[in-house]
């Protein structure tokens, strides 16, 4: 799963590399979230800048990867492509998560 | 070389063979497609960007292409996921008829029908809830009925049948709206 990991001290960034968050990687997705999310600093940035298409299997799985958090860990999401941003907002699932335009917004020094 | 006319041996047609998506085209009454493939998790991706070319090549809308995709992703996903759950994957059939005004597609397999015969509710997820209580799942039906202009299903003797219909002449729904 083509996930990126780039951290400071204070804030993990999850980069994912997929153009498509569907029912065909949900399973593998929310594996892989689980163990990038296992360590490391509390707060978690998934920075979906890269995908274009998610569906609602997609989303599930990113819901899982919030519901799955050890205790103390937040995660919120940055970068939403038009389409995925839209998927979010009609379940309304752009309530539960804070949401960055980019993730540079909130840091920089991580982003580089 | 020999020059002696034989004749050609007939040879038997082969059954219609399920794999990968094939398509047949047709340009009456109206411009479409369609698509046959089977209801396996793995064909119903390929099917799917298959048939977002073909609208391409057929004129469907900037605005419009996404939301389509998404109501065609979840509809199929649904028959790979639950009509065929448990079952060697059957066939699927998408046929695609598309007017400046209208799009309609009608998606057909030989899988489970959908409980009580009906198309589910599609209730808005719950999100005023418990972190641990949001919905993993269950958004399918909602995205489907929500940005669909008109839906219909009919399950015959063995056959899902679920006809979807968007009116291209205005803007897909935006979530604002």
């Amino acid at each position: 799963m083509p996930l990126q990991e780039t951290q400071t001290d204070t804030i993990k960034i999850i980069t994912v590399n997929l153009p498509r968050i569907d029912a065909a990687v949900a399973i593998q997705f929310k594996d892989a979230m689980r163990e990038a999310t296992e360590n490391g600093p509390d707060q978690i940035v998934l920075d979906l800048s890269n995908v274009a298409f998610i569906d609602s299997s997609g989303l599930g799985a990113i819901v899982a990867s919030k519901k799955q958090l050890p205790q103390d860990k937040r995660i919120d999401l940055a970068g939403l492509t038009p389409d995925v941003a839209k998927v979010f907002r009609l379940t309304r699932m752009d309530s539960v998560f804070r949401i960055y335009t980019h993730v540079s917004d909130l840091a920089p020094r991580a982003a580089g | 070389m020999s020059l002696i006319w034989r004749p050609v041996p007939l040879v038997k047609r082969r059954a219609r063979r399920l794999d990968p998506p094939h398509t047949v085209v047709t340009s009456r009454p109206f411009p479409g497609f369609t698509l046959r493939f089977t209801g396996a998790n793995s064909d119903v991706s390929p099917a799917l960007q298959q048939a977002m070319s073909k609208l391409d090549t057929l004129g469907l809308a900037a605005d419009w292409r996404s939301t389509v995709e998404l109501v065609l992703a979840e509809a199929l996903n649904n028959i790979a996921e639950h009509a065929y759950a448990g079952l060697t994957p059957g066939p699927v059939t998408l046929t695609a008829r598309m007017t400046s005004e209208r799009l309609h597609v009608i998606l057909r397999d030989q899988g489970r029908a959908l409980p009580g015969r009906k198309l589910p509710e599609g209730v808005p997820p719950k999100t005023d809830v418990a972190c641990a209580n949001l919905p993993e799942g269950g958004f399918g039906w909602f995205l489907i009925r929500d940005l669909t202009t008109a839906l219909h299903y009919r399950r015959t003797d063995r056959e899902n049948r679920l006809q979807l219909e968007f009116d291209l002449t205005n803007p897909p729904k935006s979530a604002d709206s």
